[in-house]
């Protein structure tokens, strides 16, 4: 039946470009020709990550080793958690990139086989457009200027004349890759994340704040000297020889809400930047980053003096995951978006600004 | 006092009684921008401030106000004495988070640029070549101000067509606000005037090519996120800049080295 003229739509999303393997599955419901109509439902959301030892990061022969283990049984949960039969699917969405390729590869390799063995279409997405329509249908912010931010990407990006146009972005490292090769460095511990463990460090600093790079340029930043910085500081206190502007010593704690309290305040400076340049007062903060309270805190100040708010939403959905595959594949794939089994690659670039977003005014 | 200003009290330098009460023009991307004048009542003057900002960590805070403010007069006073269209500079209080400086007539050129190509809905967009030339002759004065500035070893920090003013020629009298309308010869004086480069609080001393190409490429990005439908023309920028400045050379070929680290940046997930 043609998809444009159900009133039930639902697709299951794979999800895989980093080290979480997630499977989704979501409910469209609603006329087409009628959006405010729409609606969107989560019917499932299951996540299995791989987590690498403390002072360690993953790499992708284990990652991808960690998706292909786990696939069948992290599907298999989806499906029965959404309590449907494969028939009841309209279509199979995975993530096309960006990504490191072999755990991609892994996840394709498993969508490719649910949409032969179903006889169902398959949906190629863009997983940054991903996080960025699953915050949206979470928050229900309409026209917001969006902070993404994980371990592989930093951007700010709004929308206009049908794509996610990239504002500021890290000239360098992401913010979560600084954040986790730190946690390397004090081996603080990958479980559930590293940066979910410097958050709750950092809530026991604060005595001082040590003096880091700070770098922004424009709607740009750099995350790369202050890494450096903070490692040499890191090193120092190991060899009890760190001492902080009041000349007492300053402890792992000290450390983390430095940093934290720089990074965050250069992304909440280019986020807004971009919003007093395209003139919006909503910010949307999506990717793996995005569920620190703290820049949630911070970005909430920012935004309520512009006359504006912030949306966020919880590690279900910020974290990587199946279900924004889903449901970002579903939006394509109603407007009759598909991919093509024969040319269903991956990429490991595969710039947010790429994707013609069909599914907005 | 208009509601704005109960909303965000201004820095008690502009609560001093005077003949002509400020009027808070924009609040920009972190600085309030204030109209006022400057020791003669006829003499209008643009006071920026920056205020604390709640989120930032107080010492963080003050340390940047204070950087950015002093940078930003410094920064003027040397474009200024050099001959790159720039506001001058009246008076400033980097600890109190003030820079007081000349008033510039005219718009934004990302208005002046987006009213000219028409609203996102308007089909007005250029439709011969004789139009969009006077929109390439603007984009060539947008090259040579940037060019002349890299010229004098500043970098701006934050190039985008906002932080571009685009004066009337020989305005002492105020052209006050709205663009002309999009008619067919408003639309092209829509585009006359000079390009004043304002916005210097990230802006840095540096002849190294790699930070003028970084200053390049994010003129670029913003330009073509800001102005998708004139992205095409981005050239003509860079053509002009060439002719203005000995050394652009190598700075465009830097220039597409930090391209190339731009779109391999987008690696990960
Ligand atoms: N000297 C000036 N004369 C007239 N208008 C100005 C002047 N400086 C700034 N503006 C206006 O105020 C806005 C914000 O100023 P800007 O210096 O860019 O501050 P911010 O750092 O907040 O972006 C500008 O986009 C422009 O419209
Ligand atoms: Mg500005």
């Amino acid at each position: 039946m043609d998809i444009t003229k159900k009133r039930r739509r639902i697709a299951l999303g794979c999800e895989g470009s980093a080290n979480k393997l997630g499977v989704g599955v979501i409910l469209h419901e609603g006329d087409l020709s009628d959006p405010s109509s729409c609606t969107s439902t989560v019917l499932s959301n299951v996540r299995h990550t791989f987590v690498s030892p403390p002072g360690t990061g993953f790499l992708p022969k284990d990652t991808a080793h960690h998706h292909r283990s786990w696939f069948v049984r992290v599907a298999g949960r989806a499906l029965a958690d959404a309590g449907l039969s494969p028939d009841e699917i309209d279509c199979v969405c995975y993530t096309r990139g960006p990504g490191m390729g072999a755990p991609l590869t892994s996840v394709a390799v498993g969508a490719r086989a649910l949409a032969l063995l179903w006889g169902k279409p398959l949906v190629g997405v863009n997983h940054c457009v991903g996080h960025i329509e699953m915050g949206r249908a979470i928050t229900g912010a309409s026209h917001p200027v969006v902070l993404y931010v994980s371990g592989g990407n930093t951007q700010v990006i709004a929308y206009a004349e049908q794509r996610y146009r990239i504002f500021g972005e890290t000239l360098d490292i992401a913010v979560g890759n600084c954040l986790d090769r730190f946690a390397r460095a004090l081996e603080i511990s990958n479980d559930p994340a590293p940066g979910y463990n410097i958050e709750q460090l950092a809530k026991q600093g604060g005595r001082v704040l040590l003096d880091l790079p700070y770098a922004v340029k424009g709607m740009d930043c750099s995350f790369s000297g202050i890494l450096t910085r903070v490692e040499e500081l890191a090193a120092q206190m190991k060899a009890g020889q760190g001492k902080g502007p009041d000349g007492e010593p300053y402890t792992a704690a000290d450390l983390c809400f430095s940093l934290q309290e720089t990074v965050f305040a250069m992304l909440v400076e280019i986020t807004e930047r971009a919003m007093a340049h395209v003139g919006s007062s909503q910010v949307l903060i999506v990717g793996g980053v995005g569920c620190n309270e703290r820049l949630q805190e911070m970005m909430g100040l920012m935004a309520a003096e512009r006359g504006g708010s912030v949306y966020a939403t919880d590690e279900r959905f910020c974290i990587d995951n199946g279900i924004m595959i889903a449901h970002a594949g579903l939006l394509a794939y109603e407007t009759g978006f598909s991919t093509p089994i024969d040319e269903s690659t991956c990429t490991q670039r595969f710039r947010t600004d790429e994707v013609l977003v069909k599914w907005r005014k | 006092m208009t509601a704005a200003d109960k909303q965000f009290p201004p820095p008690p330098i502009l609560t001093h009684p005077s003949a002509s009460p400020p009027i808070l023009v924009t609040q920009g991307a972190e600085g309030r921008l204030y109209k006022t004048t400057h020791l003669l009542p006829t003499l209008p003057c643009a006071l920026k401030y920056r205020p604390p900002k709640p989120y930032r960590h107080p010492a963080l805070d003050a340390r940047l106000t204070r950087a950015r403010i002093s940078a930003e007069a410094k920064v003027l006073e040397r474009c200024w004495r050099e001959g790159v269209p720039v506001p001058a500079v009246h008076a400033m209080d980097a600890a109190a988070g003030w820079l007081a400086m000349e008033w510039i007539e005219g718009v934004p050129v990302r208005v002046a640029i987006n009213a000219w190509l028409g609203d996102a809905e308007g089909e007005a967009a250029p439709t011969n070549e004789k139009q969009e030339e006077d929109l390439v002759d603007l984009m060539r004065r947008i090259g040579e101000a940037v060019g002349k500035l890299h010229k004098t070893g500043v970098v701006h920090g934050d190039l985008t067509t906002s932080n571009m003013m685009l004066r009337p020629r020989g305005s002492g009298t105020p052209a006050n606000g709205e663009p002309e309308a999009a008619t067919q010869d408003g639309r092209a004086k829509a585009l006359e005037g000079e390009v004043v480069l304002i916005d210097f609080g990230l802006a840095t001393q540096s002849m190294s090519d790699e930070d003028r190409a970084v200053d390049l490429y994010v003129l670029e990005r913003a330009f073509a996120s800001t102005h998708p439908r004139a992205e095409r023309l981005f050239g003509a920028i860079l053509d002009q800049y060439k002719t203005t400045f000995k050394k652009a050379p190598s700075v465009l070929a830097k220039l597409e080295d930090v391209r190339m680290r731009g779109r391999k940046r987008s690696m990960l997930g």
